[in-house]
């Protein structure tokens, strides 16, 4: 059976397919499109997962949209009854919009379907999944638990933000929910806005921010802002937020109850605002933490999966596995609304009335689910760009990348199937040294153009991790979704504030080291991804170093890099040195500018 | 139109929330006439409307 998963209509737009129960393809539309969290239909992602696996549009046995359009316009109709006459504004523009395009989605995805493949395809092949089942399905299936309590995290779903399922002998089932407009995704989201990011993108820059600053406003967010009871559920005081029926996430009793006006994107960054990152990032970890505390002691389940944006928060991910409170823990990597795609296809695949009596297979999940350029391909469109490259064998190449690391060389690493989620994770990546001083700094201001301040993850060889930083040995967290603290620092204390805090790191590794010692790490092994482990292999061989630095390749703003044609774009307009396409690579002083 | 009809009947009928079809029904009205004055609609970007 080959359904087609489809999330799209509001960010981050994405495809997946699933045959058989097995997860085959998976991809995001923006990095088509080139148009960062592109909301679209994705028809160019449907298009290459048709193509790749040789399949026709009407070879597809299901399309299931990883939402329900209709439940959703009910919960935004009983919003608006609630707060009314408020909210009039934000109505006018909203109710148009939906009877437009985004009500009668069925028609809507046909009609995009018949656009591009100019067949118009059955109704009854068009399914809706639920928005928090889709996400806790992304997480369930791909887990190597049978049972599981599944937590899904994130803005808003149709009515629900915060989901706990139960889930056993591949059923899902749910136990408890909290409703908009309590949401603790949204409050994060609320002080993202504020801190003037933004709103569903700038929510790692305000985590990234946080160990820069004092959470001084804590004590105000839990006496004002929310109520939060000892289990973790959570109530907003809605009289200082605008998003259930504004057209702003936050109001003026907000910026009075804060004390200091909200900050514009240009605005130079204050002690202030690493205060309130810090105050918010703390907030939302404590209450994580409360949820997940009081969920191991009601269910006494040992397995624990996350899914939905607010799994993406590493930092308190980190603090959940630092504490033991459950013995295993999986994260869905493409844990925001795009991995929806591949959780409304394993749900409809799975929840079907005969699978639910069967038992829950073992799926071998990988995140290299996008599209592959073999050496052939490469040469061709290196050729069409007109670019200048040599061409090298495995061991000679893996030679040759290590030492120009080493040298403090910044590279564009493009090799095999692309990810799928926001993370890079050696497939589409930048790879720098990870024991430089400066290179935190370089890396930020010459290659990524982005804000000084922000971190850099590592990459390590899986048997290495434990000595490098704080997880037990053989522990693996391969999708970097996980912060923990870097070992043999000296920990310094100073009187060093904010970004001064940057001059402060101490650690054999600082490149990779946060101003409060931890990191965001990627466990590679030879099974997760062969030709980065050979890489990192022959680091630590040739210079006793088995991490680099590992970031996504793409700058500031801009979707990560696709096809080697975007890699060229992206290396040529950066200060990238080299660009290692499988097994080409390319020297930019060999380049015409 | 005949299949969004009937949809939101199957809708209502399983949600069992009746009492929100009157406010339905007006808010499309409502709207429709909006998207007749303006003839697009075009909306910024309002975060938990989507």
């Amino acid at each position: 059976m080959n359904i087609i998963g489809i999330s799209a209509f509001y960010h981050d737009s994405a495809a997946s397919l699933v045959v058989d129960g097995e997860i085959i393809s998976a991809v995001q539309e923006e990095r088509f499109t080139r148009v960062k969290n592109d909301k679209n239909f994705p028809t160019n992602s449907i298009k290459y997962i048709l193509e790749e696996n040789n399949l026709n549009i009407e070879d597809i046995d299901a399309f299931v949209f990883y939402e329900k359009p209709l439940l959703k316009f009910e919960r935004l109709i009983e919003t608006y009854l609630a707060f009314s006459p408020m909210g009039l504004k934000s109505f006018i523009k909203a109710i148009p919009l939906w009877i437009k395009e985004k009500l009668y989605q069925k028609e809507g995805i046909i009609n995009e379907i018949k656009k591009t493949f100019h067949k118009k395809i059955d109704g009854k092949k068009i399914f809706f999944s639920e928005h928090h089942l889709s996400h806790a399905a992304s997480a369930y299936y791909p887990s190597s638990f049978n049972e599981a309590i599944v937590l899904t995290l994130d803005g808003v779903g149709e009515f629900s933000s915060t989901v706990v399922y139960h889930a056993k002998d591949n059923r899902i089932d749910k136990v408890k929910e909290l409703h908009f407009p309590h949401s603790l995704g949204l409050l994060y989201s609320a002080f993202t806005y504020f801190l003037g990011f933004q709103v569903n993108e700038g929510e790692y820059k305000v985590m990234g921010l946080a160990p820069y600053g004092n959470p001084k406003f804590k004590d105000l967010i839990l006496k004002h802002l929310i109520d939060v009871k000892e289990d973790g559920s959570y109530q907003l005081n809605m009289k200082y937020f605008n998003y259930s029926i504004g057209l702003t996430m936050t109001n003026k009793k907000f910026q009075d109850l804060i004390g200091f006006e909200k900050r514009e994107p240009k605005d130079k960054l204050l002690q202030n605002h690493m205060d309130l990152a810090a105050s918010i990032q703390s907030v939302a970890e404590d209450i994580i933490l409360k949820i997940t505390r009081n969920l191991k002691q009601e269910y006494k389940i040992n397995n624990l999966c996350l899914a939905g944006g607010v799994a993406l928060n590493c930092v308190a991910n980190g603090k959940i596995l630092k504490e033991k409170i459950f013995e295993n823990i999986w994260i869905q990597p493409a844990a925001g609304d795009a991995g929806g795609s591949l959780g409304a296809a394993l749900a409809f695949y799975y929840l079907s009335e005969n699978k639910i009596k069967e038992k829950k297979p073992i799926i071998s999940f990988t995140p290299y689910l996008g599209p592959k350029f073999t050496n052939e391909k490469v040469k061709i469109e290196l050729d069409n760009l007109k670019a200048n490259y040599k061409y090298y064998e495995d061991e000679e190449l893996f030679e040759f990348v290590s030492k120009k690391i080493m040298e403090n060389k910044a590279l564009g690493w493009f090799q095999g199937r692309m990810e799928f989620g926001p993370r890079a994770l050696g497939a589409r990546s930048i790879l720098a040294n990870a024991k430089s001083l400066d290179m935190q700094r370089d890396l930020n201001l010459k290659v990524k153009f982005r804000e000084s301040f922000r971190p850099f993850a590592p990459a390590i060889m899986q048997e290495f991790s434990h000595s490098y930083f704080d997880f037990d040995e053989n522990f693996e967290s391969p999708y970097m979704l996980l912060v923990t603290k870097v070992k043999n620092n000296k920990n310094k204390t100073s009187d060093f504030v904010g970004f001064e805090k940057l001059k402060n790191i101490d650690t054999n590794i600082p490149a990779v080291t946060h101003v409060d010692y931890t990191a965001r790490v990627q466990t590679v092994s030879k099974e997760s991804n062969e030709r980065f482990y050979s890489l990192l292999k022959k680091m630590n061989s040739e210079f006793d170093t088995p991490l680099v630095v590992n970031t996504s390749f793409n700058v500031n703003g801009e979707p990560i890099v696709c096809s080697v044609k975007d890699a060229f774009s992206c290396f040529m307009n950066t200060n990238l040195d080299f660009l290692v396409c499988e097994n080409y690579i390319l020297n930019k002083k060999d380049q015409f500018q | 139109m005949k299949d969004i009809l009937i949809e939101f009947y199957l809708y209502m009928k399983e949600r069992k929330k009746y009492w929100l079809i009157p406010i339905i029904i007006m808010s499309l009205i409502f709207g429709g006439l909006i998207i007749l004055s303006q003839g697009s609609a075009i909306a910024p970007f309002i975060y938990t409307v989507f």
